[in-house]
């Protein structure tokens, strides 16, 4: 079954590098979020204190949502979903495979808006930068788990567009607290390792739980 | 495991309250080719996609020898191939890394050979380096068709295969059809083109509405019984 | 609808008529006066709002593994109740909060939680209405996915809350669990099994009238 996910995401990869869609655009709209924030809250050129953390977390769960819907429609369009489904693979295997997808998708952005941040609004992001990465990769594995099942189950339902986030948010709340609380927390000048510490436990937990739970529910879910 | 013949039993399957497909029965079995005939929205995809594992019948069954088609599709599932209407090609990749990834997910040993071989026998191999969406619509049919037969499927199921395709490539798929029932494949074809199911097809079903309204062996006239069967029974 | 629905409803209907009065009997908490009376209807409607959640979590999972529509229907109007009664305990609760503690939302644990838990019950319904075919699956999901997150969510709400210092904290009142509250209690449950019946039985009229048309259909 790795390997079969493995193909996956080594097949998905290969028709982003050739066409870029998906990549530069999210990429771009996480960008211009940022801008956009900062035009919001910057004010006489002082930043808000304490800001930096959530907008990393905003730019994050909005591209990510951009970037699920973005990745499944076109899937849809060949309907090369219905391809993969009726191969003789595991239903996981494809779950997981589309998840390690969007995940390296979302850790390209990430790498761009940190530096952006950090620089944009004067906040010393990349000051504990083992920390600042565990606990990104943790809550974009978990944003990406549910993710990547709820909009696998929006691909043939109406309305799918506007029904990713509406379901989205809701249940990726504790990831969304983890992560700006856990940068937060690592934006302090006084380290505050214990804080960061439960946070990241949180967002390894959570990632558990619902990568577990979408491997077992996604079979159920994308048979009619 | 293999089966020797696929049974559709009093199957039926509606959405709510629109009924797609209303207790039809066939049979059909190796080495021979059955066409499922009709309009749109006959229900002639809907029975495909049952016979595909992709949707369950709500009601009756589809047996595949004695199996039936909701217990073991997983193991099923290797030995069907598929030509939908949307051709499932990623236009993206290249035609010779469509072949390879599809045979590698089918578990073929040496995909890359048999990736080679199948756009041989395609007679794409000079184009095959080359996108897929840079292709026209007879030659991605035909990159299609090599992908649905590239792990060499008992059961082949073909909707609409003969859409927007030139006479050329048209006969080129009348002859692949039939080596694959010389081979010993079960082949169920959905078309509208009854000139060409005249000379092809061993078995035919007549959808209407879901409902099967008739059904010929060894059919003839085509045509002609069509349309009496179409319009003449309420 | 069953025999017993109708004495059940005018049971329920008397019992509400008359709850107001069995409230103003009851004893008068001195710290918060008469404000805190709010509380007999806020509490049963809070417990109504967990109990709906943990019927449409149930429902689901059945649902996920059996296909049995009956198990769908009863998700479904589950969410429906979940909404209704997570509404009244989320504007009976700022009620009550404005004029004890003077603000209407204190970021405490319970209630942000319950917050986030009313959007995911609100988000089943949108899914159900504008999903389309094939949503009742989703929901499904959707739903099992709200219940297992309950914990999650309870933790890192409150340990967002508490890291900063506090502005004003809910404090855990003691009160005393007597008849009014009871009474109030039994009420609302009468209610909640009421509606979710009603709710069941309109999908399973709908599911019958289905199976008409189709029956219908073959007639030809």
């Amino acid at each position: 079954m790795i390997r079969l996910a493995w193909l996956i995401l080594r097949k998905d990869l290969t028709v982003e590098v050739r066409s870029g869609e998906i990549a530069y655009t999210t990429l771009f709209f996480a960008v211009t979020c940022v801008l956009v924030f900062a035009f919001a809250l910057v004010r006489e050129g002082r930043p808000p204190e304490d800001g930096a953390a959530g907008i990393l977390w905003i730019a994050i769960a909005f591209a990510g949502n951009l970037a699920l819907g973005r990745a499944f429609e076109r899937e849809r369009q060949a309907e090369t979903l219905r391809a993969l489904l009726l191969a003789p693979t595991p239903r996981p295997a494809v779950y997981l495979g589309k998840l390690l997808g969007i995940v390296v998708l979302l850790a390209g952005t990430e790498a761009i808006l940190v530096p952006l941040i950090a620089l944009l609004f004067q906040a010393q992001l990349l000051a504990h930068p083992f920390w600042l990465s565990a606990i990104l990769a943790a809550g974009t594995i978990g944003f990406a788990a549910v993710g990547t099942l709820f909009a696998a189950m929006l691909v043939r339902a109406r309305s799918r567009d506007v029904l990713l986030p509406v379901l989205l948010y809701p249940i990726t709340v504790p990831v969304i607290i983890a992560g700006v609380r856990g940068t937060a927390a690592l934006l302090q000048p006084q380290f505050e390792g214990d804080i960061v510490r439960f946070w990241f436990a949180l967002l390894i937990a959570f990632d558990a739980v619902f990568v577990t739970l979408s491997l077992w529910t996604f079979e159920s879910v994308m048979t009619d | 495991m293999t089966f020797d013949r696929v049974s559709v039993d009093d199957v039926s399957r509606h959405f709510g309250r629109r009924r797609a497909v209303s207790r039809v029965t066939f049979t059909v079995a190796r080495g021979q080719i059955l066409g499922l005939l009709g309009p749109n929205g006959a229900g002639k995809s809907t029975l495909l996609a049952m016979l595909g594992t992709l949707l369950r019948p709500t009601s009756g069954s589809i047996r595949f020898g004695a199996l039936d088609v909701t217990t073991g599709s997983e193991a099923l599932r290797a030995l069907i191939g598929v030509l939908g209407h949307d051709l499932f090609l990623y236009p993206e990749l290249t035609a010779r890394e469509n072949l390879t990834f599809f045979a590698s997910l089918y578990g073929i040993a040496d995909a890359p050979g048999v990736a080679s071989g199948a756009l041989e026998r395609a007679a794409l191999i000079d184009r095959a380096d080359d996108l897929v969406s840079s292709f026209s619509r007879g030659m991605r049919q035909r990159v299609a068709l090599e992908r649905a037969l590239i792990h060499q499927p008992r059961l082949v199921l073909l909707d609409e295969p003969f859409t927007g395709l030139d006479d050329a490539s048209t006969a080129a798929l009348v002859t692949r059809l039939k080596r694959l029932r010389e081979e010993g494949a079960i082949v169920v074809l959905a078309t509208h083109d009854l000139d060409l199911a005249e000379g092809l097809l061993d078995e035919a079903v007549f959808l209407r509405d879901g409902r099967m309204v008739h059904s010929m062996t060894r059919p003839d006239a085509l045509r002609s019984t069509y349309r009496s069967v179409m319009t003449g029974q309420p | 609808m069953p025999k017993w629905f109708l004495r059940a409803a005018v049971v329920c209907a008397v019992m509400f008529v008359l709850s107001p009065f069995v409230i103003a009997n009851a004893d008068y908490e001195s710290t918060m006066g008469l404000v805190q009376k709010i509380f007999y209807y806020h509490m049963p409607s809070a417990w109504m709002f967990l109990v709906a959640g943990i019927v449409c979590g149930v429902a689901s999972v059945r649902f996920l593994i059996s296909g049995d529509p009956r198990h769908d229907r009863t998700a479904w109007a589950a969410a429906e109740m979940a909404v209704i009664f997570g509404v009244v305990t989320l504007v009976t609760g700022p009620l009550w909060a404005r004029r004890a503690w003077g603000t209407y939302w204190v970021w405490d644990a319970r209630t942000t939680s319950s917050l986030v838990q009313w959007m995911v019950a609100w988000a089943y319904l949108i899914l159900r209405r504008y999903g389309g075919p094939g949503s009742d699956k989703l929901a499904a999901g959707l739903a099992l996915f709200g219940v297992a997150n309950v914990g999650f969510i309870y933790i890192s709400v409150n340990y967002w809350r508490t890291i900063h210092p506090a502005t004003t904290v809910v404090p855990k009142l003691p009160f005393t669990m007597g008849f009014p509250l009871w009474y109030c209690v039994a009420s609302f449950t009468l209610l909640f099994v009421l509606l979710l019946k009603m709710r069941i039985r309109l999908e399973e009229q709908r599911a019958t009238l289905d199976s008409l048309y189709l029956s219908l259909d073959e007639q030809h």
